[in-house]
Protein backbone atom coordinates (compact mmCIF):
# COMPACT_ATOMS: atom_id res chain seq x y z
CA UNK A 1 0.00 0.00 0.00
CA UNK A 2 1.49 3.25 -0.74
CA UNK A 3 1.52 6.49 1.59
CA UNK A 4 -0.60 9.02 0.15
CA UNK A 5 -0.87 11.48 2.89
CA UNK A 6 0.94 11.98 6.20
CA UNK A 7 1.69 14.11 8.83
CA UNK A 8 3.62 17.21 8.16
CA UNK A 9 7.26 17.30 10.46
CA UNK A 10 6.65 21.07 10.23
CA UNK A 11 3.81 20.42 12.95
CA UNK A 12 4.32 18.86 16.66
CA UNK A 13 2.44 15.87 17.34
CA UNK A 14 -0.36 17.59 19.59
CA UNK A 15 -3.82 17.93 19.67
CA UNK A 16 -4.71 21.33 19.02
CA UNK A 17 -7.37 23.57 21.04
CA UNK A 18 -8.93 24.80 17.80
CA UNK A 19 -12.93 23.81 17.46
CA UNK A 20 -13.83 21.11 15.06
CA UNK A 21 -14.59 22.31 11.40
CA UNK A 22 -12.04 25.45 12.28
CA UNK A 23 -9.97 26.49 9.41
CA UNK A 24 -6.70 27.35 11.39
CA UNK A 25 -6.00 23.77 11.39
CA UNK A 26 -5.25 24.22 7.54
CA UNK A 27 -3.05 26.87 7.50
CA UNK A 28 -0.95 25.62 10.38
CA UNK A 29 -0.40 22.67 7.72
CA UNK A 30 -0.06 25.33 4.79
CA UNK A 31 2.76 27.36 6.76
CA UNK A 32 4.35 24.02 8.22
CA UNK A 33 4.55 22.82 4.91
CA UNK A 34 5.79 25.26 3.25
CA UNK A 35 8.23 26.41 5.95
CA UNK A 36 9.76 22.44 5.76
CA UNK A 37 9.57 22.33 1.91
CA UNK A 38 11.66 25.72 1.76
CA UNK A 39 14.58 24.14 4.10
CA UNK A 40 13.40 26.91 6.86
CA UNK A 41 11.65 25.16 9.97
CA UNK A 42 14.41 25.12 11.71
CA UNK A 43 15.88 28.74 11.67
CA UNK A 44 11.83 30.21 11.70
CA UNK A 45 10.82 31.71 14.77
CA UNK A 46 7.29 32.75 15.48
CA UNK A 47 5.27 34.74 16.95
CA UNK A 48 2.24 33.90 18.26
CA UNK A 49 -0.58 36.39 18.95
CA UNK A 50 -3.72 36.77 21.15
CA UNK A 51 -6.75 35.26 20.06
CA UNK A 52 -7.23 31.61 19.01
CA UNK A 53 -4.28 31.63 17.42
CA UNK A 54 -2.57 32.18 21.15
CA UNK A 55 -1.18 28.79 21.07
CA UNK A 56 0.75 28.72 17.58
CA UNK A 57 3.91 28.78 19.58
CA UNK A 58 2.93 24.88 20.60
CA UNK A 59 2.32 23.85 17.78
CA UNK A 60 5.42 24.84 15.21
CA UNK A 61 8.40 22.79 16.19
CA UNK A 62 10.44 25.90 15.86
CA UNK A 63 11.56 28.97 18.36
CA UNK A 64 8.88 31.00 19.23
CA UNK A 65 7.64 34.02 21.18
CA UNK A 66 4.38 35.00 22.98
CA UNK A 67 3.79 38.59 21.98
CA UNK A 68 0.86 40.44 23.72
CA UNK A 69 -2.36 41.48 22.15
CA UNK A 70 -1.83 43.48 18.15
CA UNK A 71 2.22 43.62 18.79
CA UNK A 72 3.14 40.56 17.23
CA UNK A 73 4.33 43.24 14.35
CA UNK A 74 6.37 44.66 17.00
CA UNK A 75 7.92 41.89 18.71
CA UNK A 76 8.76 40.70 15.18
CA UNK A 77 10.45 43.44 14.62
CA UNK A 78 12.98 43.51 17.65
CA UNK A 79 13.66 40.06 17.39
CA UNK A 80 14.57 39.98 13.43
CA UNK A 81 16.62 43.13 13.87
CA UNK A 82 18.97 40.98 15.68
CA UNK A 83 18.23 37.89 14.59
CA UNK A 84 19.11 38.42 10.50
CA UNK A 85 18.99 35.30 9.12
CA UNK A 86 16.33 33.92 10.55
CA UNK A 87 12.71 33.63 9.17
CA UNK A 88 10.49 35.65 11.57
CA UNK A 89 6.78 35.33 10.72
CA UNK A 90 4.04 36.42 12.58
CA UNK A 91 0.62 34.35 13.04
CA UNK A 92 -2.47 36.65 13.66
CA UNK A 93 -5.89 36.90 13.84
CA UNK A 94 -7.66 39.74 12.15
CA UNK A 95 -9.06 41.06 15.92
CA UNK A 96 -5.28 41.49 17.02
CA UNK A 97 -3.85 42.87 13.75
CA UNK A 98 -6.41 45.22 12.19
CA UNK A 99 -8.11 46.69 15.19
CA UNK A 100 -5.66 46.50 18.27
CA UNK A 101 -2.46 45.87 16.06
CA UNK A 102 -3.36 48.39 13.40
CA UNK A 103 -0.51 50.63 14.42
CA UNK A 104 2.40 48.13 15.12
CA UNK A 105 1.72 46.17 11.65
CA UNK A 106 1.23 49.41 9.46
CA UNK A 107 4.32 51.40 10.92
CA UNK A 108 6.28 47.55 10.87
CA UNK A 109 5.14 47.21 6.74
CA UNK A 110 6.02 51.12 6.09
CA UNK A 111 9.58 50.11 7.97
CA UNK A 112 9.94 47.79 5.53
CA UNK A 113 10.75 45.31 7.92
CA UNK A 114 12.08 41.95 6.84
CA UNK A 115 9.08 39.19 8.31
CA UNK A 116 6.49 37.60 7.36
CA UNK A 117 2.93 38.08 8.49
CA UNK A 118 0.58 35.01 8.37
CA UNK A 119 -3.28 37.43 8.65
CA UNK A 120 -6.03 35.06 9.37
CA UNK A 121 -9.68 37.02 8.68
CA UNK A 122 -12.64 35.27 9.84
CA UNK A 123 -14.11 38.27 10.47
CA UNK A 124 -14.73 37.65 14.35
CA UNK A 125 -12.77 37.72 17.19
CA UNK A 126 -13.34 33.76 18.34
CA UNK A 127 -11.22 33.32 21.36
CA UNK A 128 -13.27 35.95 23.41
CA UNK A 129 -16.45 34.41 22.29
CA UNK A 130 -17.40 35.79 18.83
CA UNK A 131 -17.89 39.62 19.35
CA UNK A 132 -17.60 42.11 16.44
CA UNK A 133 -14.41 42.72 14.65
CA UNK A 134 -12.64 45.29 12.71
CA UNK A 135 -13.43 42.91 10.02
CA UNK A 136 -16.94 41.94 10.62
CA UNK A 137 -19.42 42.15 7.12
CA UNK A 138 -21.84 44.93 7.14
CA UNK A 139 -24.67 43.20 8.16
CA UNK A 140 -23.14 40.04 9.90
CA UNK A 141 -23.83 39.30 13.57
CA UNK A 142 -21.99 39.14 16.31
CA UNK A 143 -22.33 38.89 19.99
CA UNK A 144 -21.49 42.46 20.24
CA UNK A 145 -23.41 43.82 16.75
CA UNK A 146 -26.81 41.38 17.93
CA UNK A 147 -28.45 43.18 15.60
CA UNK A 148 -25.97 43.06 12.48
CA UNK A 149 -23.47 45.66 11.80
CA UNK A 150 -24.45 48.73 10.77
CA UNK A 151 -22.13 50.83 8.47
CA UNK A 152 -23.79 54.32 10.07
CA UNK A 153 -22.85 52.84 14.24
CA UNK A 154 -20.05 50.92 13.34
CA UNK A 155 -18.40 51.72 9.88
CA UNK A 156 -16.52 49.39 7.61
CA UNK A 157 -14.82 46.26 7.67
CA UNK A 158 -11.02 46.56 6.89
CA UNK A 159 -9.05 45.96 3.74
CA UNK A 160 -5.74 45.22 5.32
CA UNK A 161 -4.29 43.88 2.26
CA UNK A 162 -5.21 46.73 -0.09
CA UNK A 163 -4.38 49.01 2.85
CA UNK A 164 -0.84 47.64 3.17
CA UNK A 165 0.16 47.33 -0.49
CA UNK A 166 -0.25 51.15 -0.46
CA UNK A 167 3.04 51.42 1.46
CA UNK A 168 6.66 51.84 0.10
CA UNK A 169 7.66 49.23 2.57
CA UNK A 170 5.53 46.38 1.91
CA UNK A 171 6.85 44.03 -0.64
CA UNK A 172 4.50 41.56 -0.75
CA UNK A 173 0.79 41.23 -0.13
CA UNK A 174 -2.08 38.61 -1.04
CA UNK A 175 -5.39 37.29 0.21
CA UNK A 176 -6.10 33.64 -0.27
CA UNK A 177 -8.58 31.63 0.94
CA UNK A 178 -9.16 28.52 2.15
CA UNK A 179 -12.67 27.32 1.88
CA UNK A 180 -11.62 24.49 -0.78
CA UNK A 181 -8.81 22.02 -2.27
CA UNK A 182 -8.11 24.36 -4.94
CA UNK A 183 -8.41 27.32 -2.96
CA UNK A 184 -5.92 25.98 -0.22
CA UNK A 185 -3.24 25.08 -2.97
CA UNK A 186 -3.59 28.82 -4.10
CA UNK A 187 -3.03 29.21 -0.86
CA UNK A 188 -0.12 27.53 0.14
CA UNK A 189 1.87 29.15 -3.33
CA UNK A 190 1.53 32.18 -1.87
CA UNK A 191 2.30 31.42 1.61
CA UNK A 192 5.39 29.90 0.15
CA UNK A 193 6.14 33.02 -1.55
CA UNK A 194 6.31 35.45 1.03
CA UNK A 195 8.62 33.32 3.18
CA UNK A 196 10.83 33.39 0.18
CA UNK A 197 10.42 37.28 -0.08
CA UNK A 198 12.08 37.39 3.35
CA UNK A 199 15.11 35.17 2.18
CA UNK A 200 15.52 37.23 -0.38
CA UNK A 201 15.33 40.21 2.25
CA UNK A 202 12.75 42.16 -0.27
CA UNK A 203 10.82 43.51 2.89
CA UNK A 204 7.56 43.27 4.49
CA UNK A 205 5.31 40.54 3.22
CA UNK A 206 1.86 39.51 4.07
CA UNK A 207 -0.47 36.49 3.47
CA UNK A 208 -3.74 37.38 4.53
CA UNK A 209 -5.99 33.80 4.83
CA UNK A 210 -9.95 34.61 4.16
CA UNK A 211 -10.82 31.86 7.40
CA UNK A 212 -13.83 30.50 8.78
CA UNK A 213 -15.21 30.08 12.20
CA UNK A 214 -18.15 27.71 12.60
CA UNK A 215 -18.29 28.15 15.99
CA UNK A 216 -19.10 31.59 16.63
CA UNK A 217 -20.64 32.06 13.01
CA UNK A 218 -23.15 29.21 14.41
CA UNK A 219 -22.66 27.21 11.39
CA UNK A 220 -21.85 23.84 10.48
CA UNK A 221 -18.33 23.69 9.27
CA UNK A 222 -19.61 22.89 5.88
CA UNK A 223 -21.96 25.97 6.16
CA UNK A 224 -19.17 27.97 6.89
CA UNK A 225 -17.25 27.32 4.17
CA UNK A 226 -19.86 28.28 1.90
CA UNK A 227 -20.79 31.28 4.15
CA UNK A 228 -17.49 32.67 3.45
CA UNK A 229 -17.33 32.01 -0.31
CA UNK A 230 -20.87 33.68 -0.78
CA UNK A 231 -20.26 36.52 1.75
CA UNK A 232 -16.68 37.13 2.31
CA UNK A 233 -14.81 36.95 -1.27
CA UNK A 234 -17.17 39.79 -2.63
CA UNK A 235 -16.10 42.02 -0.07
CA UNK A 236 -12.49 40.89 0.57
CA UNK A 237 -11.36 39.96 -3.08
CA UNK A 238 -8.77 37.44 -3.72
CA UNK A 239 -5.30 38.07 -5.53
CA UNK A 240 -2.11 39.60 -5.11
CA UNK A 241 -1.83 43.00 -4.08
CA UNK A 242 1.82 43.75 -4.57
CA UNK A 243 4.47 41.21 -5.00
CA UNK A 244 8.36 42.13 -6.00
CA UNK A 245 9.32 42.66 -9.45
CA UNK A 246 11.30 39.17 -11.15
CA UNK A 247 14.91 40.09 -12.30
CA UNK B 1 40.05 58.19 32.21
CA UNK B 2 39.61 62.61 31.82
CA UNK B 3 36.37 63.64 33.32
CA UNK B 4 33.80 64.56 30.67
CA UNK B 5 31.36 67.26 30.60
CA UNK B 6 27.99 65.75 29.99
CA UNK B 7 24.23 66.52 29.93
CA UNK B 8 22.46 63.58 31.91
CA UNK B 9 20.35 62.20 28.74
CA UNK B 10 23.45 61.89 26.60
CA UNK B 11 25.62 60.43 30.22
CA UNK B 12 22.97 58.07 29.99
CA UNK B 13 23.48 56.89 26.15
CA UNK B 14 27.46 56.98 26.50
CA UNK B 15 26.78 54.09 29.50
CA UNK B 16 24.87 52.41 28.61
CA UNK B 17 27.26 51.85 25.14
CA UNK B 18 30.15 51.53 27.16
CA UNK B 19 28.16 48.69 29.15
CA UNK B 20 27.53 46.97 25.74
CA UNK B 21 24.13 47.93 24.84
CA UNK B 22 23.72 47.36 21.15
CA UNK B 23 19.92 47.91 20.78
CA UNK B 24 17.75 51.05 20.95
CA UNK B 25 14.24 51.85 20.86
CA UNK B 26 12.69 54.83 21.15
CA UNK B 27 9.98 57.04 20.63
CA UNK B 28 10.11 60.63 21.19
CA UNK B 29 8.75 63.18 24.21
CA UNK B 30 10.30 65.49 26.28
CA UNK B 31 12.58 65.86 28.56
CA UNK B 32 14.12 62.78 27.24
CA UNK B 33 15.01 63.35 23.60
CA UNK B 34 18.48 63.94 23.95
CA UNK B 35 18.99 60.10 24.83
CA UNK B 36 17.44 58.76 21.36
CA UNK B 37 18.76 61.62 19.34
CA UNK B 38 22.46 60.61 20.96
CA UNK B 39 21.79 56.33 21.06
CA UNK B 40 20.83 57.41 16.96
CA UNK B 41 24.03 59.18 16.18
CA UNK B 42 26.25 56.72 18.54
CA UNK B 43 24.67 53.39 18.11
CA UNK B 44 25.51 52.77 14.44
CA UNK B 45 29.20 53.81 15.13
CA UNK B 46 29.48 51.04 17.70
CA UNK B 47 28.24 48.00 15.88
CA UNK B 48 24.31 48.86 16.95
CA UNK B 49 21.17 49.86 16.11
CA UNK B 50 19.12 52.49 16.90
CA UNK B 51 15.67 52.24 15.89
CA UNK B 52 12.20 54.62 15.88
CA UNK B 53 9.31 53.25 16.94
CA UNK B 54 5.87 54.03 16.20
CA UNK B 55 5.12 54.56 19.86
CA UNK B 56 5.90 53.43 23.12
CA UNK B 57 3.99 50.54 22.97
CA UNK B 58 5.50 49.48 19.96
CA UNK B 59 9.23 50.38 20.92
CA UNK B 60 8.35 48.25 24.63
CA UNK B 61 7.47 45.14 22.36
CA UNK B 62 10.51 46.06 20.14
CA UNK B 63 12.57 45.49 23.44
CA UNK B 64 10.25 42.47 24.45
CA UNK B 65 11.52 40.51 20.90
CA UNK B 66 15.22 42.00 20.83
CA UNK B 67 15.56 40.93 24.33
CA UNK B 68 14.20 37.82 23.80
CA UNK B 69 17.47 36.67 21.91
CA UNK B 70 20.07 37.64 25.04
CA UNK B 71 21.71 40.91 23.30
CA UNK B 72 21.60 44.33 25.90
CA UNK B 73 18.69 46.25 25.03
CA UNK B 74 17.39 49.22 25.87
CA UNK B 75 14.48 51.63 25.88
CA UNK B 76 14.02 55.54 27.54
CA UNK B 77 10.60 57.76 27.98
CA UNK B 78 9.22 60.03 29.89
CA UNK B 79 6.20 59.30 32.28
CA UNK B 80 2.84 59.42 30.03
CA UNK B 81 5.57 57.02 27.63
CA UNK B 82 6.50 55.41 30.34
CA UNK B 83 2.63 54.58 31.46
CA UNK B 84 2.00 53.31 27.49
CA UNK B 85 4.86 50.63 28.14
CA UNK B 86 3.76 49.13 31.62
CA UNK B 87 1.78 46.37 29.36
CA UNK B 88 5.31 45.46 28.11
CA UNK B 89 6.78 45.78 30.76
CA UNK B 90 4.91 43.19 32.74
CA UNK B 91 4.97 40.93 29.61
CA UNK B 92 9.25 41.38 29.79
CA UNK B 93 8.77 40.42 34.04
CA UNK B 94 6.74 37.87 32.96
CA UNK B 95 8.69 35.77 30.20
CA UNK B 96 11.73 36.94 32.14
CA UNK B 97 13.42 39.34 30.06
CA UNK B 98 16.27 41.56 30.47
CA UNK B 99 16.42 44.94 29.26
CA UNK B 100 16.78 48.89 30.86
CA UNK B 101 14.15 50.88 30.73
CA UNK B 102 15.00 55.11 31.27
CA UNK B 103 11.88 57.34 32.55
CA UNK B 104 13.06 60.97 33.04
CA UNK B 105 10.28 61.64 34.88
CA UNK B 106 8.08 64.50 34.28
CA UNK B 107 4.65 65.84 36.14
CA UNK B 108 1.44 64.14 35.95
CA UNK B 109 -1.43 62.77 36.01
CA UNK B 110 -2.43 63.00 32.26
CA UNK B 111 -0.33 65.17 29.73
CA UNK B 112 0.62 67.25 33.07
CA UNK B 113 3.69 69.25 32.26
CA UNK B 114 7.72 68.58 30.83
CA UNK B 115 9.34 69.94 34.13
CA UNK B 116 11.07 67.85 36.58
CA UNK B 117 8.79 65.10 38.92
CA UNK B 118 8.92 62.13 41.15
CA UNK B 119 5.04 61.56 40.79
CA UNK B 120 6.06 57.97 39.40
CA UNK B 121 7.41 56.29 42.56
CA UNK B 122 4.44 54.09 42.58
CA UNK B 123 4.11 53.23 39.01
CA UNK B 124 8.03 52.37 38.97
CA UNK B 125 7.91 50.24 42.59
CA UNK B 126 4.61 48.76 42.59
CA UNK B 127 4.81 47.38 39.25
CA UNK B 128 2.59 49.57 37.12
CA UNK B 129 1.51 47.21 34.84
CA UNK B 130 -1.17 43.70 35.42
CA UNK B 131 0.05 41.05 37.61
CA UNK B 132 2.55 39.80 40.71
CA UNK B 133 5.78 41.63 39.61
CA UNK B 134 8.37 43.95 40.62
CA UNK B 135 11.59 45.49 38.79
CA UNK B 136 14.59 46.97 40.45
CA UNK B 137 14.20 50.67 40.26
CA UNK B 138 17.16 53.02 40.70
CA UNK B 139 17.08 56.51 41.58
CA UNK B 140 20.45 58.77 40.69
CA UNK B 141 20.92 61.70 42.51
CA UNK B 142 23.89 62.80 40.11
CA UNK B 143 24.94 62.63 36.40
CA UNK B 144 27.68 60.76 37.50
CA UNK B 145 25.96 58.33 39.80
CA UNK B 146 23.54 58.07 36.29
CA UNK B 147 26.18 56.82 34.74
CA UNK B 148 27.26 54.00 37.15
CA UNK B 149 23.97 52.86 38.06
CA UNK B 150 23.08 52.63 33.99
CA UNK B 151 25.94 50.39 33.42
CA UNK B 152 25.33 48.32 36.55
CA UNK B 153 21.60 48.09 35.80
CA UNK B 154 22.69 45.92 32.52
CA UNK B 155 24.48 43.30 34.20
CA UNK B 156 21.64 43.77 36.82
CA UNK B 157 19.00 43.02 34.14
CA UNK B 158 21.05 40.03 33.20
CA UNK B 159 21.46 38.46 36.52
CA UNK B 160 18.12 38.19 37.28
CA UNK B 161 16.70 38.25 34.07
CA UNK B 162 14.34 41.34 34.72
CA UNK B 163 13.53 44.22 33.36
CA UNK B 164 15.71 47.22 35.63
CA UNK B 165 14.36 50.96 35.45
CA UNK B 166 16.11 53.83 36.08
CA UNK B 167 13.90 56.63 37.38
CA UNK B 168 15.67 59.86 36.70
CA UNK B 169 13.35 63.26 36.14
CA UNK B 170 14.10 66.23 34.11
CA UNK B 171 16.56 67.52 36.10
CA UNK B 172 18.61 64.63 35.94
CA UNK B 173 18.43 64.63 32.10
CA UNK B 174 18.89 67.94 31.45
CA UNK B 175 21.80 69.23 33.85
CA UNK B 176 25.21 68.73 32.83
CA UNK B 177 28.05 67.71 35.30
CA UNK B 178 31.40 66.20 34.73
CA UNK B 179 31.28 62.03 34.84
CA UNK B 180 33.79 59.52 33.74
CA UNK B 181 32.85 55.53 32.63
CA UNK B 182 34.78 53.48 35.49
CA UNK B 183 33.45 49.66 35.30
CA UNK B 184 31.06 47.83 37.64
CA UNK B 185 32.74 45.32 39.96
CA UNK B 186 32.50 41.98 37.73
CA UNK B 187 29.49 40.10 38.38
CA UNK B 188 29.06 36.33 37.03
CA UNK B 189 26.43 36.36 34.55
CA UNK B 190 24.31 33.69 33.82
CA UNK B 191 24.77 31.89 30.40
CA UNK B 192 22.28 33.08 27.77
CA UNK B 193 20.91 29.57 27.41
CA UNK B 194 17.27 30.57 27.37
CA UNK B 195 17.13 33.15 24.46
CA UNK B 196 16.54 32.51 21.07
CA UNK B 197 20.24 32.47 19.01
CA UNK B 198 21.22 32.83 15.64
CA UNK B 199 20.71 29.41 14.35
CA UNK B 200 17.51 27.79 15.37
CA UNK B 201 18.44 24.12 16.11
CA UNK B 202 16.60 21.01 15.51
CA UNK B 203 14.47 19.71 18.43
CA UNK B 204 15.38 22.32 20.63
CA UNK B 205 13.17 24.91 21.24
CA UNK B 206 13.56 28.50 22.87
CA UNK B 207 9.73 29.39 23.89
CA UNK B 208 9.76 33.45 25.67
CA UNK B 209 6.64 33.53 26.91
CA UNK B 210 4.36 34.29 29.90
CA UNK B 211 1.24 32.63 29.04
CA UNK B 212 0.43 30.12 31.52
CA UNK B 213 -3.05 28.89 31.35
CA UNK B 214 -3.36 26.24 34.10
CA UNK B 215 -3.67 27.98 37.32
CA UNK B 216 -1.16 24.90 38.60
CA UNK B 217 1.34 26.13 36.43
CA UNK B 218 1.06 29.23 36.72
CA UNK B 219 1.55 29.88 40.41
CA UNK B 220 4.74 28.15 40.56
CA UNK B 221 6.17 30.65 37.83
CA UNK B 222 4.75 33.50 39.96
CA UNK B 223 6.12 31.78 43.11
CA UNK B 224 9.74 31.82 41.09
CA UNK B 225 9.87 35.39 39.81
CA UNK B 226 8.96 36.35 43.83
CA UNK B 227 11.95 33.67 45.33
CA UNK B 228 14.28 35.93 42.57
CA UNK B 229 12.49 38.99 43.68
CA UNK B 230 13.96 37.48 47.01
CA UNK B 231 17.41 36.96 46.16
CA UNK B 232 17.26 41.11 44.73
CA UNK B 233 15.88 42.26 48.07
CA UNK B 234 18.45 40.08 50.38
CA UNK B 235 21.76 41.67 47.36
CA UNK B 236 21.02 44.40 45.61
CA UNK B 237 19.55 47.18 48.06
CA UNK B 238 21.44 50.35 47.86
CA UNK B 239 21.08 53.15 49.70
CA UNK B 240 23.20 56.51 51.56
CA UNK B 241 22.78 57.33 55.05
CA UNK B 242 24.57 60.80 56.03
CA UNK B 243 24.41 63.08 58.61
CA UNK B 244 22.16 60.13 60.74
CA UNK B 245 24.15 60.03 64.12
CA UNK B 246 22.85 61.93 66.61
CA UNK B 247 19.95 63.53 63.89
CA UNK B 248 17.00 65.69 65.20
CA UNK B 249 15.13 64.90 62.09
CA UNK B 250 15.73 62.77 59.07
CA UNK B 251 14.93 63.70 55.89
CA UNK B 252 13.95 61.11 53.02
CA UNK B 253 14.70 62.00 49.65
CA UNK B 254 15.93 60.62 46.55
CA UNK B 255 17.51 62.05 43.07
CA UNK B 256 17.08 65.67 42.77
CA UNK B 257 15.57 66.36 46.20
CA UNK B 258 18.02 64.99 47.91
CA UNK B 259 20.34 66.92 46.63
CA UNK B 260 18.06 70.12 48.14
CA UNK B 261 18.30 68.11 51.35
CA UNK B 262 22.34 68.64 51.62
CA UNK B 263 21.87 71.90 51.39
CA UNK B 264 19.35 72.23 53.80
CA UNK B 265 21.11 70.12 56.38
CA UNK B 266 24.17 73.03 55.56
CA UNK B 267 21.40 75.94 56.51
CA UNK B 268 20.03 74.29 59.49
CA UNK B 269 23.62 73.56 61.19
CA UNK B 270 23.32 77.63 61.53
CA UNK B 271 20.40 77.16 63.46
CA UNK B 272 21.82 74.70 65.77
CA UNK B 273 19.71 71.75 64.36
CA UNK B 274 21.01 68.84 62.95
CA UNK B 275 19.41 67.03 59.58
CA UNK B 276 19.85 63.43 58.65
CA UNK B 277 19.41 61.88 55.22
CA UNK B 278 18.74 58.17 54.20
CA UNK B 279 18.39 58.35 50.43
CA UNK B 280 17.32 55.59 49.07
CA UNK B 281 19.26 54.54 45.62
CA UNK B 282 17.09 51.63 44.88
CA UNK B 283 13.61 52.59 45.62
CA UNK B 284 12.36 48.93 44.99
CA UNK B 285 14.15 47.14 46.44
CA UNK B 286 13.02 49.86 49.39
CA UNK B 287 16.14 49.93 51.81
CA UNK B 288 13.97 49.05 54.77
CA UNK B 289 17.35 48.55 57.04
CA UNK B 290 18.32 51.71 57.01
CA UNK B 291 15.49 52.62 58.97
CA UNK B 292 16.46 50.11 61.31
CA UNK B 293 18.42 52.38 63.86
CA UNK B 294 18.06 55.89 64.89
CA UNK B 295 19.69 57.67 67.22
CA UNK B 296 17.85 58.10 70.77
CA UNK B 297 18.11 62.50 69.59
CA UNK B 298 15.71 61.62 66.43
CA UNK B 299 12.19 62.77 66.88
CA UNK B 300 10.84 62.85 63.03
CA UNK B 301 11.44 61.35 59.61
CA UNK B 302 10.85 64.05 56.82
CA UNK B 303 9.81 62.61 53.66
CA UNK B 304 11.25 64.88 50.84
CA UNK B 305 9.62 64.66 47.41
CA UNK B 306 8.24 66.26 44.24
CA UNK B 307 4.91 64.54 44.42
CA UNK B 308 1.91 64.57 46.28
CA UNK B 309 3.21 62.08 49.19
CA UNK B 310 4.14 58.80 47.61
CA UNK B 311 7.68 57.41 48.57
CA UNK B 312 6.42 58.34 52.14
CA UNK B 313 4.18 55.15 52.32
CA UNK B 314 7.43 52.85 52.11
CA UNK B 315 8.77 55.26 54.57
CA UNK B 316 6.75 54.51 56.68
CA UNK B 317 6.39 50.99 55.92
CA UNK B 318 10.27 50.98 56.84
CA UNK B 319 9.27 52.67 60.06
CA UNK B 320 7.27 50.37 61.39
CA UNK B 321 5.26 53.04 63.88
CA UNK B 322 8.23 53.66 65.65
CA UNK B 323 8.76 57.44 64.49
CA UNK B 324 6.23 60.16 63.38
CA UNK B 325 6.75 60.33 59.68
CA UNK B 326 6.53 63.74 58.45
CA UNK B 327 5.81 64.65 54.55
CA UNK B 328 7.10 67.87 52.68
CA UNK B 329 6.32 67.89 48.98
CA UNK B 330 6.12 70.00 45.83
CA UNK B 331 4.25 69.26 42.48
CA UNK B 332 3.61 70.14 39.25
CA UNK B 333 7.15 70.95 38.41
CA UNK B 334 8.05 72.69 41.16
CA UNK B 335 11.45 71.61 42.74
CA UNK B 336 11.56 72.26 46.32
CA UNK B 337 13.81 75.16 47.28
CA UNK B 338 16.24 74.75 50.02
CA UNK B 339 14.66 76.90 52.34
CA UNK B 340 11.28 75.37 52.07
CA UNK B 341 13.11 72.23 53.38
CA UNK B 342 14.38 74.19 56.63
CA UNK B 343 11.53 75.65 57.47
CA UNK B 344 9.42 72.21 57.38
CA UNK B 345 12.21 71.13 59.78
CA UNK B 346 11.70 74.35 62.08
CA UNK B 347 7.54 73.53 61.78
CA UNK B 348 7.92 70.00 63.18
CA UNK B 349 10.46 71.52 66.54
CA UNK B 350 7.78 74.30 66.34
CA UNK B 351 9.69 77.36 65.54
CA UNK B 352 13.68 77.16 66.15
CA UNK B 353 15.12 75.24 68.45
Amino acid sequence: MSLVFERTEGLVDMPTHYCPGCTHGIIHRLVAESLVELGLMDDAVCIASVGCSVFTYKYFPCDAYQASHGRAAAVATGAKRVLEDRTVFTYQGDGDLAAIGTAETVHAAARGENITIIYVNNAIYGMTGGQMAPTTLVGQKATTSPYGRKAELQGYPIKVSEMLSTLDGTAFAERVSVHNPAHVRKAKKAIKKAFEVQTAKEGFSIVEILSTCATNWGMTPPDALNWLEDNMIPYYPLGNFKTPEEN
Amino acid sequence: MAKLLMKGNEAVGAAAIKAGCKYFFGYPITPQNELPEYMSRELPKNNGLYLQAESEIGAINMVYGAAGTGERVMTSSSSPGIALKQEGISYLCGAELPCVIVNMSRVGPGLGGIQPAQADYFQATRGGGNGDYCTPVYAPASIQETVDLVMESFDVAETYRTPVIVLGDGMIGQMMESVEFNEPKKRELPPRDWAVPQKGKKGEKILINSLYIMPEDMEPHIQKLFRKYDVIKEKEVRYEKYNCEGADVVAVAYGTVSRIVRNAIKMLENDGIKLGLIRPITLWPFPHEAFKDFSPETKALLSVEMSAGQMIDDVKIANEGRLPVEFYGRMGGIVPKPIEVVEKVKEIFGGAK
